[in-house]
């Protein structure tokens, strides 16, 4: 069952981001991205990492998406746009690049089944007993309000930073 | 099962970097950047199954970068789009000498 | 008294004398830096008031750029700084030829068997190499110290005079004076490299003198001409001291003499080369066949100039060396025999030039070039004394006959300046008559005429006839042919001498005058400065020849009988130079003859030479003082034989073709296809590359934002391909 929807929602992803790549509209590259982060939400899930899917759609489809639509919607986009894909010979090499790094990667990732150094971790049965013995958020929310509570607080002050400078850049000349 | 996540977020990424490559729109290249950032994520989700919980904390990490990243990415388009009156990527090109 | 007290100690040397009697040079050093220092204030002031040559002063008057006042053309007579070259220029050289005096007395009252050598610092030491910055006086360096510094003197003093009116006036005094330092050094250094130095440095020197009015391109052309046929005889003299260093390991002159009888066999190849070698560099500083085209070119410089340079010291630099080298000669009999017929042929080949000649200074150049044919006859039979002998009094003489010219050329310019008119002031056939404006200049070179002509009892008598005598008396043994042919052609040379200088004196002095009336009226005596050198030249002409007169002689009419204070002091003078190279040409070669190839003594055959000499020139008057002359600007072209010597044998053109044209076209060739072609193209390549790179380098950035994004991941994913695969 798990890998029936496993490679439906594979499926959707990769529909989705073919849709985000290809489609003149931005407004429809935009709605094939939400429902790309969706479907990664629900591969979230499948991978036992609850919260993540949670945060995943709160923030990721809910908020950035959104902030993405505002923006072109406050650019008065999605009228002009019949020559918005490259054609030609950029798209070709374009297209070739990407071959090769998808070669490169798939050639990389093919033997991650049987790496031995999973030896040393505890696997799924070891994320099993976390999740029963702490919950889904609280597997999150330990380790991170404890061994890495810097990062935390670093990244808050980086969205702060990113909070001003948005507002300084985008804030109208007066 | 983690090979099949492995591959689709490599092929994921891949569609992204076409992405970024091809499309003239401003904005859908930092989409197109968005949808890099998740294959990533769902590689560090895939792995964080067989190796720990660390994967999934920086998970958030990235989230967050990426959030902030798409904010101020936008920010400076919104202050091009004021002078230029388009988002066509191949109009910016004052980075010459 | 005190300034007598000084006079007198330094002469005599007092103090030396209670000593024990040994030569103690008085401040030697001096003497060579006199004229440096002279130099150098000339030259400073010459730099400071420019250098103009007379002929621009003048263009750019006529275009009215700038007064034409005297008093505004920098250093001719009424400006500012025209005391400093008159007084400063002669004046070293007087003072120095003051100081070689006092040195020449001392040497006098002393018998010196060794020469006296004064080091001053070491000049350079590599290896096994030293050489130092010495210089070394004996009785024939001290000699020639005397000429250079004697007849320099003169020779600047009629300079002030001749060179009144010229805006270089510093600039020439400051090379003159320079000259005479370089020929100083010349006969005062102590080893190969310093002669070397004065050689190369009076090259120069008489490149700049010769062009001293450079910005006539023919001037230049003559300089240019001098320098670089004397460095064919340059190259010459460095592989012979090359050669002899790397056989004696010394370069030293005291040194090399005393080792070269003991290493050298006689007659071996190694110091014929050596002395071949050294006859190059002479050939080519002192103007022998066949390397003499430069000197009739140089008489383009001023004629003061010709006078010292050309005539009484840089020429006979290469009689200096073959005289001091004379160990060197006699151990190579070859080449002092080659040194020999070099002068001979050279002597009667210039003498036929000098016959049809028509500018003045010319006929002195071409006479010039003959007379050092006959110094180098002297000294390549061994005769040392009487090749320098001849050379003392050439100097006196030929000195006297250019500077003579001078004021000739000096009266005739001034003639034709004033009336504009634009003929050569220096050609002989628009003289003619100037006895009557110019009695003192005629006197004199009538004087010198008779002497250069081997009358008796004048100075080139003795001189000439000495060395007529030895190159017969060396026929002897294996060389007996040949110098029996050498003495015949000094016999010619003689008496052409004697034919062209005659044509010279009757077509300048005598006749009727061709001028010109207008011009006329201009010409006249030479002034002060100018003639006071000129009459002490003739009285040495005069006397000058008496001190170098053989035993025989003296008692016989030449000689009065006894009663003329003659002597033969010049011989005995130069003996201990001289020793070593006689015992060895004695051992090699034997004893000169008593007689002449075909019989007769030395009084016999100077009787005759004097004899045959008088009626020549006698001849000579009788049959031109009549003939109507055509001024220049009318005259037709001399054809046939004339014509062939009037056009020196065509010798310039035959150079032309198969050494100058050679050169001057490959040079073009590799001007253009190698230095132009290939090495420019190569630097021009190199920057092309350089621009194609950058061309290239300028295609990846297109300031477009997709383009850095495609390099980014090309690069991406070449690293992460090499981290991979």
């Amino acid at each position: 069952m798990a890998d029936i929807l496993f490679y439906v929602f594979a499926a959707m992803v990769l529909g989705g981001g073919l849709g985000v790549v290809l489609l003149q509209n931005p407004v429809g590259s935009l709605l094939f991205m939400v429902g790309t982060l969706g479907s990664i939400a629900g591969i979230f899930v499948l991978m036992e990492a609850h919260f993540l899917a949670a945060v995943q759609v709160i923030v990721y489809a809910g908020a950035i998406m959104v902030l993405f639509l505002f923006v072109i919607m406050l650019l008065n986009l999605g009228h002009d746009y019949h020559a918005d894909l490259k054609k030609g010979l950029g798209a070709f090499t374009a297209f070739a690049t990407a071959g090769f790094l998808a070669g490169l990667l798939a050639r990389q990732f093919g033997g991650a089944e049987e790496n031995p150094i999973y030896q040393f971790f505890p696997g799924p049965e070891g994320m099993d007993q976390l999740l029963a013995e702490q919950g889904a958020i609280g597997a999150v929310a330990f380790p991170l309000f404890t061994d890495y509570v810097l990062a935390f607080e670093l990244v808050g002050i980086l969205l702060l930073v990113a909070l001003v400078g948005a507002v300084a850049l985008a804030k109208r000349r007066v | 099962m983690l090979a099949e996540t492995l591959a689709l977020s490599a092929l994921l990424f891949v569609i992204g970097t076409f992405g970024v490559l091809v499309r003239r729109n401003a904005i859908i290249v930092l989409l197109c950047i968005e949808l890099q950032l998740n294959a990533v994520n769902l590689t560090l989700v895939g792995l964080s199954r067989q190796l720990g919980i660390e994967g999934q904390l920086f998970v958030f990490f990235t989230m967050t970068v990426a959030a902030a990243e798409a904010a101020v990415g936008l920010a400076i388009i919104i202050s091009i789009f004021r002078h230029y009156r388009n988002v066509n990527i191949e109009n910016f090109n004052l980075l010459k000498w | 008294m005190t300034a007598l007290h000084l006079l007198s100690t330094a002469l005599l040397q007092v103090e030396a004398a209670e000593a024990g009697a040994a030569f103690a040079p008085f401040l030697p050093g001096l003497v060579i830096v006199l004229p440096l220092l002279g130099f150098l204030a000339n030259g400073i002031l010459a730099l400071r008031t420019g250098t103009r040559t007379a002929d621009s002063v003048r263009a750019a008057a006529a275009t009215a750029a700038e007064p034409a006042a005297h008093a505004t053309l920098p250093v001719s007579r009424g400006s500012a700084g025209h005391w400093l070259p008159t007084w400063v220029g002669p004046g070293v050289v007087g003072a120095a030829f003051l100081l070689t005096l006092v040195n020449f007395v001392r040497m006098f009252g002393v018998e010196l068997e060794e020469p006296v050598i004064r080091t001053y610092w070491t000049w350079m030491t590599t290896g096994s190499l030293s050489i130092d910055a010495a210089i070394q006086l004996d009785q024939l360096s001290i000699l020639m110290m005397m000429v250079i510094t004697g007849v320099g003197f003169l020779i600047h003093v009629f300079s002030v005079g001749y060179m009144r009116e010229d805006p270089g006036y510093a600039r020439y005094f400051a090379y003159l004076n320079l000259f005479v330092f370089f020929m100083l050094v010349l006969v005062m250094g102590s080893s190969f490299p310093l002669m070397f130095v004065g050689w190369e440095g009076v090259g120069l020197c008489s490149y700049l003198l010769i062009g001293f009015w450079f910005e006539d391109r023919e001037k230049a052309d003559a300089g240019k001409k001098a320098f670089i046929v004397n460095r064919i005889g340059d190259f010459g003299f460095l592989v012979a001291i090359f050669i002899l260093f790397a056989t004696l390991g010394t370069f030293d002159y005291v040194e090399v003499f005393e080792l070269a009888p003991e290493v050298f066999l006689p007659g071996s190849a190694v110091v014929t080369a050596i002395t071949l070698f050294l006859l190059l560099g002479a050939i080519g500083k002192s103007a022998q066949v066949p390397l003499y085209v430069w000197l009739p070119d140089a008489m383009a410089g001023p004629t003061p100039v010709s006078a010292l340079i050309h005539a009484a010291t840089m020429v006979t630099a290469g009689v200096y060396l073959v005289a001091r080298g004379g160990v060197l000669f006699a151990l190579a009999p070859a080449g002092a025999a080659a040194v020999a017929t070099v002068g001979a042929v050279t002597a009667i080949f210039a003498a036929t030039i000098a016959l049809e000649q028509y500018d003045i200074k010319k006929v002195l150049a071409y006479s010039t070039v003959s007379q050092l044919g006959f110094m180098f006859m002297g000294v390549g039979v061994g005769a040392y004394a009487a090749g320098v002998f001849h050379l003392v009094t050439h100097a006196i003489f030929k000195a006297l006959l250019f500077l003579g010219s001078g004021a000739v050329i000096h009266s005739m310019h001034h003639a034709f300046h004033s009336t504009h008119k634009g003929w050569d002031p220096q050609d002989m056939r628009n003289m003619g008559g100037l006895r009557r404006f110019m009695p003192v200049t005629w006197a004199t070179m009538g004087i010198a005429t008779l002497a250069i002509s081997g009358i008796w009892p004048f100075a080139g008598f003795f001189s000439k006839d000495e060395i007529i005598w030895y190159a017969g008396a060396a026929a002897t043994g294996e060389y007996r042919a040949l110098f029996t042919v050498l003495w015949g052609i000094a016999l010619a040379a003689a008496m052409l001498t004697a034919f062209y200088m005659t044509r010279m004196m009757v077509l300048t002095f005598y006749g009727e005058n061709r001028t010109g009336a207008a011009e006329a009226a201009h010409l006249h005596e030479a002034p002060f400065t100018m003639t006071v050198p000129l009459a002490a030249l003739a009285v040495l002409s005069v006397v000058g020849g008496w001190i170098n007169v053989p035993e025989p002689v003296q008692t016989s009419l030449f000689g009065g009988f006894g009663l003329l204070p003659m002597s033969e002091w010049l011989h005995h003078w130069l003996e201990p130079v001289t020793l070593a190279a006689d015992e060895v040409r004695l051992a090699t070669l034997g004893p000169y003859a008593e007689t002449a190839p075909i019989g007769g003594g030395h009084v016999a055959w100077g009787a005759v030479a004097t004899g045959a000499a008088f009626v020549v020139m006698i001849l000579t008057y009788r049959s031109l003082v009549g003939r109507i002359v055509v001024p220049a600007t009318e005259s037709v072209p001399v054809s046939g034989f004339r014509g062939l010597l009037y056009n020196k044998w065509y010798v310039d053109a035959l150079y032309d073709r198969l050494f100058v044209q050679p050169v001057v076209n490959s040079s073009r060739f590799l001007w253009r296809w190698i230095d132009q072609g290939l090495i420019d193209g190569a630097v021009n390549a190199t920057g092309a590359v350089t621009r194609g790179v950058g061309w290239i380098g300028s295609l990846f950035q297109t300031g477009q934002v997709t383009t850095y994004a495609f390099v980014l991941t090309v690069a991406a994913l070449a690293v992460l391909g090499s981290l991979l695969l």
